[in-house]
């Protein structure tokens, strides 16, 4: 990557995170997350009754739920509205490689999650007040919700390279992220295995490997394991690819 | 500067560009010409390397524009039809934004965005929402995008679609100034513009050349004709006859 190559990049990523300020959306969705992931935390987590200073139960148990409606919201624009605008083809006529706006965008949605995730702080500093959390569980919870909201992110892209309609790539998104939760969850997993003959079970096995919940529920538990950070990963590399395939569909 | 062979697009079944080639030099300004889906829109996305061609090539300057892409369009600026922008933007940081995608940084970015704003009449509105804006500025400020680098090339869709009579001889002005040190090609319904503004035209039907000429050589091209507006509908079918 030469210079001239992470210029662009970098001015497509400035361009995009700015913009998610001058729209109210971001406001929304930060505040929402917010008071989801505290809500969730305090009420059906009973934070303060479990008499337990930890946060992998209470608090990060439900990110994956509240990510996969609030990632695609906040991925939804990324390429819907340039093809909606028209500034698509603008883009894709300026010297640059549709790589650089690719990754571009989807390094400012990345960090707009950050900055909500970040917010979240208050909780962080709430357990240690009330006692003496182990740091290690709440590091690496951090990072498997942070990997989690990134690979809905990747997801919503891929769908939103496809579509002009910012309201078909929630839905299409909201359902594979719903899909990609749910073959790994643990209650249906077990479920699923226990009514199929024995034979099937590797395979059942196997398909709920490929879930985010999986992943993300082994590192939630404070069991960083690179194993799992590497399969968000290439989930993300995986669903970019995507994004390149719906970009270059939309030229022929 | 332009140079276009034998330039061919495949939608599914439909052939919308068949067999077209020109040349373009520097000093030049090619009028495309061409009923409401001859193909004018999907040659132009072709030569500014928006749409990948069939068959045929594109060179930019002496860059092929299939195997270098980047390079080639570093000399193109172009005006899509519809003139798109962002919506979120004021018209000062779009601007800025272009400049920035064309490498120029710093100073060299805010001259750029001050010439050019001054070029299309667009200093009143420098920072106002593009949201706001009127189609006539909206255009203006698309317009602004294509020569905020001072291109070789310029490739214009429309560029007087759905201006006041004003606007409209403002930007021909602007167009016939630029021509003389650049290779422009735009595209129009107008046949005046093509004689107020071309050094040479083209006129497309259902995807072929089917007329290449200076505005005059055109005039004299069809027998019995006297105006550039009888040899369009003598040679062009309209899209009601199938």
């Amino acid at each position: 990557m030469n210079k001239r190559d992470l210029d662009n990049t970098l001015a497509i990523f400035k361009r995009e995170f700015l913009s998610y300020f001058n729209s109210p959306v971001l406001y929304v969705i930060v505040v929402i997350y917010l008071l989801a992931s505290m809500g969730f935390t305090f009420f059906f987590g009973r934070f303060l009754e479990s008499d337990n200073a930890s946060l992998t139960q209470p608090f990060f148990f439900w990110h994956p739920w509240i990510y996969i409606v609030l990632a695609p919201a906040v991925g939804m624009r990324l390429w819907s509205e340039e093809h909606r605008l028209g500034t698509f083809e603008l883009l894709m006529t300026m010297p640059l490689s549709p790589w650089q706006a690719i990754i571009g965008k989807f390094v400012a949605a990345a960090l707009v999650w950050l900055i909500g995730l970040a917010l979240t702080f208050p909780v962080v500093l709430t357990v240690y007040w009330l006692g003496s959390p182990d740091l290690g569980p709440i590091v690496t919870g951090y990072i498997a919700s942070y990997l989690y909201a990134l690979g809905c992110l990747a997801v919503t892209s891929a769908a939103s390279a496809f579509t002009r309609s910012q309201v078909v790539c929630f839905i299409v998104s909201v359902a594979l992220c719903i899909l990609l939760t749910l073959i790994g969850y643990p209650g249906i997993v077990d479920t699923v295995v226990r009514t199929v003959p024995a034979s099937l079970e590797s395979i059942v096995r196997l398909i709920s490997y490929l879930s985010f919940m999986d992943h993300f529920y082994e590192m939630s538990k404070g069991i960083f394991v690179f194993r799992d950070v590497l399969y968000f990963l290439s989930v993300i590399v995986v669903a970019l690819l995507v994004t390149h395939l719906g970009l270059r569909s939309k030229r022929a | 500067m332009i140079q276009v062979q034998n330039l061919r697009k495949v939608f599914g079944s439909k052939v919308a560009v068949d067999n077209v080639s020109f040349t373009v030099e520097k000093g030049q300004v090619l009028g495309f010409l061409g009923p409401n889906g001859a193909g004018k829109s999907t040659s132009m996305r072709m030569v500014t390397g928006y749409f990948r061609p069939t068959a045929g090539s594109i060179s930019i300057g002496g860059v092929n524009m299939l195997e270098d892409p980047e390079t080639a369009k570093r000399s193109i600026g172009y005006l899509p039809e519809n003139a798109p922008l962002y919506s979120d933007m004021t018209v000062a940081s779009f601007l800025g934004f272009c400049a920035e995608m064309r490498g120029l940084t710093g100073t060299a970015r805010s001259k750029a965005v001050d010439r050019v704003l001054e070029l299309c009449f667009l200093g009143n509105v420098r920072n106002q929402s593009v949201d706001t804006l009127s189609k006539g500025y909206r255009h203006r400020t698309c317009f602004a995008q294509s020569i905020i680098h001072d291109p070789d090339v310029l490739i214009l869709d429309e560029p007087t679609d759905g201006l006041d009579p004003n606007q409209k001889h403002e930007v021909r002005g602007l167009i016939k100034r630029m021509g003389e040190n650049k290779a422009i090609i735009f595209s129009t319904h107008i046949l005046e513009e093509v004689e107020a503004a071309c050094s040479r035209a083209i006129i497309i039907d259902r995807g072929r050349v089917v007329a290449d000429g200076t505005p005059d050589e055109l005039k004299k091209s069809v027998p019995g004709c006297n105006s550039l507006d009888e040899v369009f509908r003598a040679i062009t079918r309209p899209d009601t006859v199938k």
